[in-house]
């Protein structure tokens, strides 16, 4: 296969619109109507508590951070704040977005709203491209939510641990927002009746860091940026281990969530910071399912699925080397065995669309 | 006037349920509230092409099961991101325990 072009507005976007492989029909394994509208019942309990409890460890943290800064006793209190704040937000973003943590829509609107603000991420801009990432999941060119490119630019991943290429890209665009529109990139996904939007929202997070900055001026402290803005950075690296997960080192240009998407077992923390998005294959198969239900749709379906990673570590031992042997050959990819009661992958429909077969994978 | 299509029986679709219906080459779902009425629309959303019939129906809402967007099933009106576009709807009466809807 040709080099990649990840733009949106390349070639190959262009050719997955072409060959169909854009806003595809996907693969589904088949549950019984009325245990999907189970799984797929809202409630508002769950998510209150979740929410409860995460802000109130935030303010307590913070805090303990705010009453010991400057000193070094401070630094385990603002790490802990940190990945709530930078970590914890992604998956509130996520799930929020998604319209299904809550039953009530103000809640899922109100927790969207600061979680985008926190996580460095324009919120109408984004639920569009969420939308697209769930159309075109890990197609080349459409998707713009693609975590790992081909070849894996490995020093950006290690930067991203820390936040750093998100927070580079995010900055100017909020200023570009703000100032002067939307990128084209952007025109290409969000709907012209919401461009006004992307624009309030850009600015009023413009004024929200302008405010912040002009403080610490102020009071000659990096203090209060450690409470808004920097724990993007320095409590980044969690959401973006999990993250990272997701996808990586998985099939490309594929219409079957099982061949592109990870499952992996985790801890409770990790899984309350996740809001269980541990369960991703399950999240892109059937996305109306809310956070709380995933694990029991897991075990609903987990018969036609590849057998999930049984950790954190275990994951990253199998994404990891897929991802230096995609250095040296960019159409690399895992394929993982499924068990003997699930529907069989149906690549020739994928390399159909792709219009040639696919690369061997091993 | 265009004819009554019959589409269901009322025991088809639980309350607060949906379904599909094809006809014609064209596809809609028959929707039954939980107060007892029938109603129909398009089969797919506005926003991709997408089957309805998956989704979820809460209280008059039908949520589309790929990206989450929310119709109001009696009017088509479109309640949530990222749907932006209307839903056809279309009359339906019942007879006895028949569904019958009206297409164009």
């Amino acid at each position: 296969m040709a080099k990649r072009d990840y733009s949106l507005l390349g070639p190959d976007g262009q050719r997955a619109v072409e060959t169909g492989l854009a806003a595809a029909e996907w693969y589904h394994t088949e549950v019984p109507r009325k245990e999907m509208k189970a799984l797929m019942q809202r409630s508002d309990q769950p998510a209150i508590r979740d929410t409860i409890l995460l802000y109130g460890a935030m303010i307590l943290l913070c805090g303990a951070g705010i009453a010991l800064w400057p000193s070094w006793w401070s630094a385990p209190f603002w790490l802990a704040y940190g990945v709530l704040y930078g970590s914890a937000s992604d998956s509130r973003w996520h799930e929020c977005g998604h319209g299904t943590a809550f039953k009530t829509p103000w809640m899922n609107n109100a927790v969207y709203e600061i979680a985008s603000f926190m996580i460095m991420r324009n919120s109408a801009t984004w639920r569009w491209s969420h939308a697209r990432h769930h159309t075109d999941t890990y197609i080349v060119g459409r998707d713009p939510e693609i975590a790992v490119m081909r070849p894996p630019a490995f020093a950006k991943l290690v930067l991203g641990f820390f936040g750093l290429p998100d927070a580079a890209s995010y900055l100017p665009r909020m200023l570009y927002n703000a100032f002067i529109g939307l990128t084209p990139e952007e025109k290409t996904y969000v709907p012209q009746s919401e461009w006004p939007k992307v624009v309030r929202v850009a600015r009023i997070s413009t004024a929200i860091y302008a405010a912040v900055i002009a403080l610490s001026l102020w009071m000659h402290s990096l203090l209060p940026l450690m409470v808004i803005g920097l724990p993007r950075l320095y409590g980044a690296w969690h959401h973006v281990m999990t993250g990272l997960l997701q996808h990586g080192g998985l099939a490309d240009n594929v219409i079957d969530h099982r061949l592109n998407s990870r499952t992996v077992y985790m801890n409770p923390v990790s899984r309350f910071i996740y809001w269980n998005m541990n369960y991703h294959v399950e999240h892109h198969m059937f996305p109306m399912v809310p956070y709380h239900a995933l694990p029991r749709l897991h075990e609903a379906i987990r018969h036609d699925l590849p057998a999930p990673c049984p950790s954190i570590p275990a994951a990253v031992a199998e994404m990891w080397p897929a991802l230096k042997r995609q250095l040296a050959y960019e159409d690399y990819f895992l394929k993982r065995d499924l068990p003997a009661t699930a529907r069989p992958y149906r690549e020739d429909f994928h390399a159909a669309a792709l219009g040639h077969p696919l690369p061997a994978a091993e | 006037m265009a004819d009554w299509i019959y589409a269901c029986e009322t025991g088809d679709i639980d309350e607060e349920d949906l379904i599909r219906f094809d006809h014609a080459g064209a596809t809609y779902a028959i929707y039954h509230s939980p107060e007892g009425k029938f109603y129909a629309t398009a089969g797919k959303c506005t926003h991709e092409d997408v089957h309805l019939a998956d989704g979820l129906v809460m209280d008059h809402l039908i949520e589309c099961p790929k990206h989450n967007g929310q119709f109001d099933y009696r009017t088509g009106e479109a309640k949530r991101a990222p749907v932006c576009v209307h839903l056809k709807t279309y009359p339906v009466k019942v007879e006895g325990s028949r569904v019958f809807i009206q297409v164009a």
